[in-house]
């Protein structure tokens, strides 16, 4: 079942157009990573998803209703956690959560407090004297204190300590093993990784890659770090070895991932006394389709 | 040493000016023109000094007093005399707004912000910020008082000499210089932005009052206010220069403390402490309504004990008025009486308008907070939850129309039990309620204007406080400069018949209701479908 679908979604102001045929899609039960660098568009597709604002062309729904015309209805059952946190500086932190919890509708006191406890806040205070992360936090409390179907993540870990992240980690597959979807946007991608079940890569907006983290591996390299008795001859000659490079004794190198096994098959003739390998990552997907489409750039991305 | 504290200071005086280019050469311009444009008036307004002798008999009055300072001069009333007794006051209150909104702007504001903190991990001095934004007021106006005094020397009416144009110039830069040091001062007081500009302008607003009761009862009360200091310069007559200096001095020692509390205070901190607050919301604020309201607080409780002072300031002067309109056998025929009514309650009309749009103020904040909410990224965590643009705007519309109607009953409370206490006959509490009340359309379309901004356009809603500056300008200062009858009628206020001595027109009151009722219904539907920025 689909809870959230954009269609050829675009969004422009005045001449600039930034988003141009978004096309995202997000079961239920499922954790949608949504990446791309700054400016490429993640944030306004959110904030159309939100009905803040409003579409120039394609159309945006959630659980099947038009997220402009029917936003009221939506936010009911959806929770948002936006990157850049303003707060009412004049409020506390535990006032403002409550408000936003209310203002949804539901209201879930016991779990506020567990959640308030798990990420270290002090509620009493003044939101003027927080920090970025406090402030985050603030909206992360109010976000999975309340129960929500889909859950709308722009960038909230991005102000939090590793240890803050991992709670939010586990809280969000808290949210995903009780069947709720989750929208994430992030360019921390070794948490997407973890994460997300589907990711969608964002780029001057439009999505140009989209898939299952495993289909989309099957795009990325393995790097191997391979130390032979005898040197290993020609190895540039191999279909799919890219980017050598000498490191010591050993030889650095990436290789597609379908010719793994022949790669191996060939490099063993030179005695191996060690291998090391490095699965393929996300980063080096993400890193090619950034910096342009060539070949080469991602030299020595050395993983080991 | 002096380096570790005023580093660079140039350098940031120089970005202060840049960021201000239009700003303040806005400001002076408009300041400098109101002033030009009201001496050119004059001469052909009142051309012998037998006409102008007869506009000194009737300032000579309380309310007057009370109003526009004591006159100096009266009895030889020169062009020069009537300039400085109209307008000194009124053009040293916009100087000191222009110089309180200026530097909180560059002070706490941007501390708030977050961009002081980048600016001193640069290799700057802990006081460059604050002394760079004091030295470019401080030269904002002394320009001001040089570009007044020389120009109203230009004009080359008669009795407004050099020496006096210099010094009403000076006398407006040393009240723009002292409220500066001030803003400074509380700046450093004061935690945020809406504090230090809550205490200014509640300075400024005492300096007025203390200044209005002081110059009517007991002189020296008026000593306690620098607005007094300022018309003590008596200008165009006496042409004293020391309460310059008395008031300069007063704000150099001012702007020292302010450095001396911002050298030793912790940056993004303010000196007033701030206590711990609730761990959970009260059921009150858990609503787009509750919030609009605790968010205003504040200002809610400022601006209603402040209409209920000025209410009662111009009630207490109401008994001296009705005793001097007695005794007063040519002000009687000046306002040819209308059966019925005592002169009094005919004066009271022309303060109504006056009160009225003082009252609208508050009302035009509390509807545009809805734009700085908007504009700080607030309203977008309202949005994201289960709340509609309607409910949001509503809040606020709702709090800005009943503030708007409490404004106005606190000042008409003020008036009466004022006027009650020292007046012979008093004005009985109904007319003064009604005369008050007649305003309220004049009210909504005001803030009908303001909801059609945000609407629209939301980057052009300043423009309502330009449209409540001219309402005041033709409805008040019109009757006196004699505007042509039509630029009055462009305002709401000038169209609201004066009761009870005009019968309340109720073709025009529906018409007026009416604008007001469209103009609030296009500002919610263009809030419905714009984006919301920030």
């Amino acid at each position: 079942m689909t809870v959230l679908r954009t269609t050829n979604l675009t969004k422009r102001f005045g001449k600039f157009t930034a988003l141009n045929g978004v096309n995202i899609e997000v079961s239920r039960g499922e954790v949608y990573g949504f990446i791309g660098p700054n400016g490429a568009g993640k944030s306004t597709t959110i904030r159309v998803l939100l009905g803040i604002l409003k579409a120039s062309g394609g159309e945006a729904k959630i659980f099947d209703k038009d997220a402009w015309s029917d936003a009221v209805d939506i936010h009911k059952q959806i929770a948002y956690v936006p990157g850049d946190v303003n707060l009412w500086s004049n409020l506390t932190g535990g006032e403002i959560i409550d408000l936003f919890v209310k203002l949804r509708g539901s209201n879930n006191k016991s779990r506020r407090e567990e959640l308030i406890e798990k990420f270290d806040l002090d509620p009493s205070k003044k939101c003027r004297t927080y920090s970025k992360g406090n402030r985050q936090k603030v909206a992360l409390i109010a976000a999975f204190s309340s129960e929500a179907d889909l859950y709308i993540l722009d960038e909230p870990t991005s102000g939090l300590d590793p240890l803050m992240e991992k709670i939010f980690q586990e809280c969000v597959m808290d949210a995903k093993i009780s069947g709720k979807s989750v929208l994430l946007s992030s360019h921390i991608l070794s948490e997407v990784e973890r994460l997300c079940d589907r990711i969608g890569i964002i780029r001057q907006g439009k999505i140009i890659e989209t898939g299952t983290l495993s289909e989309l591996r099957h795009l990325t390299r393995t790097s191997l770090l391979v130390e032979t008795k005898q040197p290993i001859k020609s190895l540039s000659e191999i279909i799919g070895v890219h980017d050598i490079e000498k490191k010591g004794q050993a030889l650095s190198f990436q290789v597609d991932s379908e010719e793994l096994g022949n790669i191996i098959k060939y490099v063993s003739q030179f005695e191996i006394m060690r291998l090391e390998s490095a699965p393929p990552k996300l980063e080096d997907l993400f890193m090619r389709h950034y910096e342009g489409v060539g070949e080469n750039t991602n030299k020595g991305r050395d993983e080991s | 040493m002096s380096k570790e504290l005023y580093y660079n200071t140039g350098k940031i005086a120089g970005l202060i000016v840049g960021r201000d280019r239009i700003r303040i050469p806005i400001w002076l311009i408009s300041i400098t023109l109101m002033t030009i444009i009201t001496a050119t008036t004059f001469p052909g307004l009142y051309p012998t000094s037998q006409e102008r002798q007869i506009i000194a008999e009737t300032m000579l009055n309380p309310a007057m007093t009370a109003m526009l300072g004591p006159g100096f001069g009266l009895d030889n009333y020169t062009f020069g005399a009537m300039l400085a007794h109209q307008m000194l006051l009124f053009t040293a209150i916009a100087v000191a707004i222009m110089s309180i909104l200026l530097v909180t702007r560059h002070t706490r504001t941007d501390e708030e912000g977050g961009r002081i903190e980048m600016i001193r991990s640069l290799p700057v001095g802990r006081l460059s910020n604050l002394s760079a934004a004091t030295y470019v007021l401080f030269g904002t106006n002394v320009l001001l008082a040089i570009i007044i005094g020389l120009s109203l020397y230009a004009l080359g009416i008669e009795s407004i000499d050099l020496e006096g144009s210099l010094l009403y110039g000076a006398a407006l830069g040393a009240t723009g210089i002292f409220f500066t040091a001030v803003t400074a001062l509380f700046a450093q007081l004061s935690e945020n932005s809406r504090g230090t500009i809550g205490f200014s302008f509640s300075l400024l607003g005492v300096s007025y009052l203390i200044r209005a009761v002081g110059d009517i009862s007991n002189e020296a009360l008026s000593w306690f206010s620098p607005l007094g200091w300022i018309l003590r310069t008596e200008v165009y007559v006496n042409n004293y220069w020391w309460p310059i200096l008395l008031t300069v001095g007063i704000a150099l020692a001012l702007l020292a403390l302010a450095l001396y509390l911002n050298a030793i205070r912790d940056l993004e901190s303010g000196l007033l402490p701030a206590k711990p607050g609730r761990k959970t919301a009260s059921s009150f604020l858990q609503s787009p309504l509750g919030l609009a309201i605790r968010l205003q607080s504040t200002g809610i409780i400022a601006w209603a004990i402040g209409m209920f002072i000025l209410g009662s300031s111009y009630g207490s002067v109401l008994g001296d008025l009705e005793a001097f309109f007695e005794g007063n056998e040519m002000m009687r025929e000046l306002l040819s009486p209308i059966e019925g009514f005592s002169l009094t309650a005919q004066y009271l009309t022309m303060l109504m308008t006056v009160i009225s749009i003082i009252c609208t103020i508050p009302s035009l904040m509390m509807i545009l907070k809805l734009k700085g909410e908007e504009k700080k990224n607030h309203t977008e965590h309202l949005l994201a939850r289960a709340v509609s643009r309607t409910r949001i705007m509503g809040s606020y519309f709702l709090i800005s129309i009943v503030f708007g109607f409490l404004s106005l009953l606190l000042a008409v409370l003020g008036l009466w039990s004022a006027g009650t206490g020292v007046m012979e006959n008093p004005i009985p509490f109904g007319t003064l309620f009604n005369a008050a009340m007649v305003y309220l359309p004049a009210m909504w379309i005001m803030i009908g204007v303001a909801l059609l901004l945000i609407g629209f356009v939301p980057r052009a809603t300043g423009l309502t406080w330009l449209y409540l500056g001219y309402s005041f300008f033709v409805v008040y200062l019109g009757g006196l400069l004699q505007f042509p009858d039509y630029m009055g009628r462009l305002s709401p206020f000038g169209n609201i018949p004066k009761v009870p001595i005009e019968d309340l027109d109720f073709t025009k009151f529906f018409v007026l209701t009416a604008i007001s009722l469209v103009l609030f219904v296009f500002g919610f539907m263009g809030y419905n479908a714009r984006d919301i920025q920030g």
